[in-house]
């Protein structure tokens, strides 16, 4: 088999990949069990896109994501033990438990927030990719959003105004079939959202959304296109939830089918990776059962850190409503 | 005495500021080399460029959910929406990220950001160009609101609102936008929440907003010779200094509030309602309310002059409460 990647790239993308999957399923547990406050969307086979595309960023580039939103903030470098105790409404988490799921901040290494809104993140890439280059800074931003965001005025408005700006962002539309319960093609004549860009004034390309490598390169190619001058791209990354909606929802509703869901499963991205690094890079049953034993290992001590972190203090509930006065000029993200 | 109009007392003060903080930008529609559909921004774009006067598509929505992500980022962005009544379109950029990111990181992000519209009503504006729709906002955690009657107060309060590390919705009446009045000194700084006395009196309080702030001046001088009538800006609306409007009650024991939104859930409301739990036994008479009828804005002149509280009326109102 042709090598795709180095060694050490190739592992690096599986874990991510691998840590995103045991995070969610760990979660998805907890929450049946219910441990945590609150239901979750969770990326259960998707993993291969948000893995791909934040190879391909540094920490000072920006990325706004969904409500389904733990893989791209896990991929961007989030800490298993904050974004797990932010689930769980403990003061430990990225927003001291006040955020949640669905709203993930860490300016430290570019998470410019997980949303409650479907398209309520694409907006502020712009201002975000517009923001680095006006401060010179080299970042650019990325907008992660789902098919369903696709039909929104926020997708419309701001791939408009990035292109016409010049603005350094990439907008990775992910396209799992699905908003909610309801078929892109049915609510749109057409469900080919890459074609989209060229309404825009910009390069769309469509990207097998199973397959890490394949999003990587055009993620590096936008990428390298945004960091040069070369404005925004969009990338529609075809790809499938192989859970429900949200935690608590069942897989299989009137939208899709038990078999669909295997044969998608069939391209699990973590089962093809898996493949990849055994028939390219000769990795025996062993060394990925380390990796797996390892990264388990991760998710179960931020299970315990979460547990066993305290509550926010009650007496702290009006604090941050405002941002107090010090904090005006703010400073670069 | 030098005097300056209330537009370009505004416009002065963003130019003053953006040539103290580089971060400052703005985006609006024909806000650029054009200066504005009210000559808001006349001269801007020719002394701070293109990159920092971004004229935009009509997309309310985008670009004040850009704003919002710039400023998340370093920057301190200005989102001009021409009229307010066109921040609908946008109100989901404000009120759920604007105004929550702060609260919702923990505190770990601010976004400092100025939301400017102009408001209110203007002869032959109808519909879609009439809005005075402060109470949206005064109802969301999170955001400040600003409004003003006179020019060194609008310049003293622009340049706060670019300094202040939150969202602030900075309204300006567009009846306003050509009175002039004595010019501020350069330095000038007005500080958030604090209530401006505009004429001081001993039988009623009026509590103005706006435009409402020149009527009831001019209701207060027409009953002077038999009512002693204490007229009272709160320039912010959030913070709102209602110490100062408990102040002035306890000393005149009425209180009339005018108020151009309409009436329910109104910046009257809940001044009456604030002053109902605070001060009750200092009163001597009902509060009472002078609001908007609650229609849309009308285009024949004559519907159009019942819909808001004139000078005669407020006149009305306060001899009304000195006969309690």
């Amino acid at each position: 088999m042709t090598k795709r990647a180095s060694r050490e790239e190739a592992f690096r993308l599986y874990e991510t990949m691998l840590r995103i999957r045991l995070f969610e399923m760990r979660a998805g547990e907890l929450c049946r069990k219910g441990e945590m406050p609150a239901f979750l969307h969770l990326y259960i086979g998707e993993e291969a896109t948000a893995a791909g595309i934040c190879s391909e960023l540094d920490r000072k580039d920006q990325i706004t994501s969904t409500h389904r939103g733990h893989g791209h903030a896990l991929a961007k470098g989030a800490d298993p033990k904050r974004l797990m105790a932010e689930l769980f409404g403990r003061a430990t988490g990225f927003s001291g438990g006040r955020g949640g799921s669905m709203h993930i901040y860490a300016r430290d290494i570019g998470i410019l927030g997980t949303n409650g809104l479907v398209g309520g993140g694409i907006p502020s890439a712009v201002g975000a990719g517009l923001s680095a280059k006006l401060q010179g800074s080299g970042g650019i931003a990325v907008a992660f959003f789902g098919d369903g965001a696709v039909n929104h005025g926020a997708f419309h408005e701001s791939l408009n105004l990035a292109a016409a700006l010049d603005a350094p962002v990439v907008f990775v539309c992910e396209n799992n079939l699905y908003a909610t319960a309801t078929p892109l093609r049915d609510v749109t004549k057409n469900d080919e959202v890459a074609t989209r860009a060229s309404a825009y004034g910009m390069p769309g390309v469509a990207v097998d959304g199973q397959d890490v490598f394949a999003v990587r390169d055009v993620a590096r190619e936008a990428v390298r296109r945004a960091r040069s001058g070369g404005g925004p791209t969009l990338i529609e990354s075809k790809t499938y939830r192989f859970v429900g909606h949200h935690e608590g929802d069942p897989p299989v509703g009137c939208y899709r089918t038990a078999e669909e869901i295997e044969r998608w499963k069939e391209r699990c991205p973590l089962k093809l990776m898996s493949a990849y690094l055994r028939e390219a890079e000769g990795a025996s049953e062993a060394d990925l059962d380390e990796v797996r034993a390892r990264i388990a290992d991760e998710i179960e001590q931020a299970v315990e850190f979460a547990r066993s972190s305290p509550w926010p203090d009650v007496a702290t509930l009006t604090d941050h409503v405002l941002a107090p006065a010090q904090a005006a000029g703010g400073g670069p993200a | 005495m030098s005097t300056i109009s209330n537009l370009d007392a505004v416009r002065d003060a963003i130019a003053v500021e953006m040539r103290l903080n580089p971060r400052i930008i703005l985006f609006g529609e024909g806000t650029g080399e054009r200066g504005g559909s009210f000559a808001h921004t006349k001269g801007l774009w020719q002394e701070f460029g293109p990159s920092r006067l971004i004229d935009t598509p009509v997309s309310e929505l985008g670009f004040v959910g850009a704003a919002v992500g710039a400023a998340a980022t370093g920057m301190h962005p200005i989102a001009d929406m021409m009229f307010v009544d066109f921040i609908a379109d946008a109100m989901s950029q404000l009120v759920n990220q604007a105004a929550k990111l702060h609260y919702a990181s923990g505190g770990k992000v601010t976004v400092p950001m100025v939301v400017r519209a102009s408001m209110g009503s203007v002869r032959g504006a109808a519909a879609h160009h009439s809005g005075c729709l402060y109470p949206w906002f005064m109802h969301i955690p999170g955001l400040k609101v600003v409004t003003y009657s006179n020019p060194a107060d609008g310049y003293g309060l622009m340049r706060t609102a670019l300094r202040d590390p939150n969202p602030v919705v900075f309204l300006d009446h567009k009846a306003l936008f050509g009175v002039r009045g004595e010019a501020p000194q350069p330095d000038l700084l007005v500080p958030f929440g604090q209530a401006a006395v505009c004429r001081e009196g001993r039988d009623v309080t009026v509590v103005a907003v706006a435009a409402m702030v020149p009527r009831a001046l001019e209701a207060a001088e027409s009953v002077a010779s038999d009512v002693s009538v204490e007229v009272i800006d709160p320039r912010t609306l959030v913070p709102l200094d209602m110490d100062a409007i408990f102040a002035s009650v306890e000393k005149t024991g009425r209180l009339l509030i005018a108020d151009e939104a309409y009436p329910v859930c109104s910046f009257a409301s809940e001044v009456a309602a604030a002053v109902a739990s605070e001060c009750l036994y200092d009163l001597d008479a009902p509060v009472r309310r002078l609001n908007s009828a609650p229609v849309t804005h009308p285009l024949s002149p004559p519907l159009e002059e019942a819909v808001v509280p004139s000078a005669a009326q407020i006149a009305d109102a306060v001899r009304e409460l000195m006969a309690e």
